[in-house]
């Protein structure tokens, strides 16, 4: 089995709040995260797909056809883009590292027919990410 | 909430700290030999990167593994505050009778932060440099790492 990755950026704003908390609760919980005219951040989203290389290509699956689906179900989606209010994925739910990596996995997935999803790894911050593989598949090779 | 799908959180982290790669086991020139300039009795120092991934479910009302502040700040007491601008050597008492290599630091590391209360750790990843890293994940060779 080999595992590919593609790397992609993209820029949104976010801000965490949960209505059926109090004022007081959404800013003690999420901090200055809760700023009620939002932030934004630079992501970069590295999507690994694992398979065995086609014997006549070469290929696990075609690194163009990853990109475009990358760039319909991600980038047209999310890039310079409100999470909270502009992603229909996202509604309803605090738009973290930890969900927006789990709606990403569930875009994606779908879409990829050739080798299979394997890791998602979205970074809101150098410092910061969430990693998301099926449960029951172990974490080795996600470097 | 999470259907079949696993989430971890990342975190980096930052400290500075001198080492020397030197056992009494070994005669000095076995030392030499075995550790190279690492082995320097004056010790020289490194700006380590500390990866710390937690995981568990995702709290529908926060969106959260775990709220970074409370694991900002448990890092910062276990780990942080003990290491940054410190001699690995002299400092920390797990290094007392052990060589601080970047590998026994992972596991220094995992063993003051696998207490974390409100989510699981699974893997620590050291960064001695920008050229090299280590990681650790615990004993458990059935667990997170098959």
């Amino acid at each position: 089995m080999v595992l590919i990755t593609r790397k992609i950026e993209f820029s949104a704003s976010h801000l965490y709040h949960n209505p059926s908390f109090s004022a007081e609760e959404n800013r003690r919980i999420f901090g200055k995260c809760n700023n009620p005219h939002g932030h934004g951040h630079n992501y970069t989203l590295e999507v690994t797909v694992a398979g065995e290389p086609d014997p006549v290509t070469g290929m696990v699956l075609d690194l163009k056809e990853l990109k475009e689906i990358l760039e319909r179900e991600v980038m047209q989606r999310m890039d310079h883009r409100h999470l909270n209010y502009e992603v229909p994925e996202l509604a309803g739910q605090i738009p973290t590292c930890e969900n927006i990596a789990q709606v990403i996995w569930r875009l994606l997935d779908p879409n990829i027919t050739r080798g299979r999803l394997h890791h998602v790894r979205l970074y809101e911050s150098p410092d910061l990410f969430a990693d998301c593989f099926r449960n029951g598949a172990g974490s080795a090779g996600k470097q | 909430m999470n259907g079949a799908l696993k989430v971890e959180l990342g975190r980096r982290y930052r400290f500075s700290a001198s080492h020397r790669l030197h056992t009494s086991h070994l005669s000095e020139e076995e030392n030499s030999r075995v550790f190279g300039k690492c082995s320097n009795p004056y010790g020289h120092g490194h700006n380590y990167v500390v990866e710390v991934c937690v995981s568990g479910d995702v709290d529908p009302a926060t969106g959260m593994i775990a709220n970074l502040a409370d694991l900002d700040v448990f890092v910062q007491r276990q780990v942080l505050d003990e290491f940054d601008h410190k001699s690995l050597n002299e400092d920390v008492p797990g290094f007392r009778n052990r060589v601080p290599t970047t590998e026994n630091v992972c596991i220094e590391i995992f063993q003051r932060l696998k207490s974390f209360p409100k989510a699981k750790l699974e893997r620590i990843r050291v960064e001695e440099t920008g050229k090299n890293s280590f990681e650790y994940a615990g004993d458990d060779l059935e667990g997170n790492r098959p």
